[in-house]
């Protein structure tokens, strides 16, 4: 099992003209990691990270869109694996980062903290899928799963963080949207 | 059926062809739906075959409201086409991408099972009745396309909600033919 710290800190050497669609305490730590013009903090309703995504994805078919989901907020949001699926975004990398928990909404476990998302995604049609369990995997596989014609999808199995309070408001400020599309030409 | 009562020639009809040229009017062009029985066939059907539109089958309307803001980041217009039920399923979703966050969603909201001239507000079915205070209450915009004649409502609707980024309800009073 991993830290998402750790995890992260190997991402920010391989993200570079991505558009990164971060949600909940994966997004905190990013923000906190990798402030960057090309972060896209899902806002709005819990589990809506992969659709925004999607929608990103479709829009900028030039760019890579990797999102970094949370357990949680996938499974409030299931539907969304069989529309990628079909939409097949080739631009696409959807990671998820999986331990077991509510971890933004005070820890409390997942209705079932094994629920398998690999099998989830494949069979919801996503052409790759992976599950990472091991820092050395992790760091030896992330770079070329990321260069990966898409929907490909991303298990990634961490410990839980610290149940701390966490604030939004600055990676929801409208400024970072603002600056996105700047940056977009949007 | 006599002259009086065929909805197509009393000029009470509601022609999808119609809406849907007023939507790429608009410049839109990606559809995210769930299907709704009410306009399944008037409008789905036939945008699944228009070449000019991509439609993106969803599973829940919520989907809708991250895809249409996310679509927007490349200047894509994308109409929300939806039944009630899933309106108010998706509420929160609305209320966090469109009003707070005031992204553009062009939303077309089908009222299966109204009955035929009567108001949405004095339907007999309650799920209907609430509708229009719901999208008062939050501050959105509504237009209500029930004949041909309002059609022309929804190509301004729709690029007021993009030309200043706020939600926009379009409420399907009569079953599009």
């Amino acid at each position: 099992m991993m830290k998402r710290r750790d995890c992260l800190e190997i991402l920010k050497k391989h993200i570079k003209d991505e558009i990164v669609v971060a949600a909940y305490s994966t997004a905190h730590d990013w923000l906190d990691i990798n402030d960057r013009p090309l972060n896209y903090f899902s806002f709005g309703a819990m589990g809506l990270g992969s659709s925004h995504g999607l929608g990103l994805a479709l829009a900028r078919p030039e760019r890579k869109v990797v999102v970094f989901d949370g357990d949680g907020s996938l499974l409030m949001n299931l539907g969304t694996l069989v529309t990628i699926g079909a939409a097949q975004p080739k631009n696409f990398i959807h990671t998820v980062w999986h331990n077991g928990s509510y971890e933004a909404n005070g820890g409390h476990p997942l209705p079932n903290r094994d629920v398998d998302f690999v099998g989830l995604a494949k069979s919801a049609g996503y052409g790759k899928v992976y599950r990472l369990d091991d820092i050395r995997n992790f760091e030896q596989q992330i770079g070329a799963i990321l260069k990966e014609e898409g929907p490909v999808f991303v298990d990634v199995i961490i410990e839980q963080g610290p149940i701390v309070p966490r604030e939004y408001d600055e990676m929801y400020k409208p400024e970072r949207r603002r600056k996105l599309r700047e940056v977009l030409g949007a | 059926m006599n002259a009086t009562t065929n909805p197509a020639q009393t000029g009470d009809a509601l022609h999808g062809p119609a809406i849907i040229k007023a939507v790429k009017d608009a410049g839109v062009t990606y559809v995210l739906s769930v299907p709704d029985l009410h306009t399944a066939k008037g409008l789905l059907t036939p945008i699944t075959a228009d070449k000019d539109l991509t439609l993106i089958r969803t599973c829940k309307e919520d989907e809708c409201l991250g895809i249409a803001a996310g679509l927007s980041y490349g200047n894509k217009r994308a109409l929300i086409l939806i039944q009630y039920t899933g309106f108010l399923y998706a509420l929160n979703a609305i209320r966090g991408v469109g009003v707070e966050h005031k992204m553009p969603m062009a939303m077309m909201i089908g009222l299966l099972g109204k009955e035929p001239g009567v108001p949405p507000q004095q339907s007999k079915r309650y799920g209907l009745r609430i509708i229009e205070p719901i999208l008062d209450v939050m501050g959105i915009e509504r237009h209500y396309i029930d004949v041909d004649a309002d059609i022309p409502k929804v190509t301004a609707a729709i690029n007021k909600a993009y030309e200043i980024s706020q939600p926009v309800a379009l409420l399907i009073g009569r079953k599009p033919v």
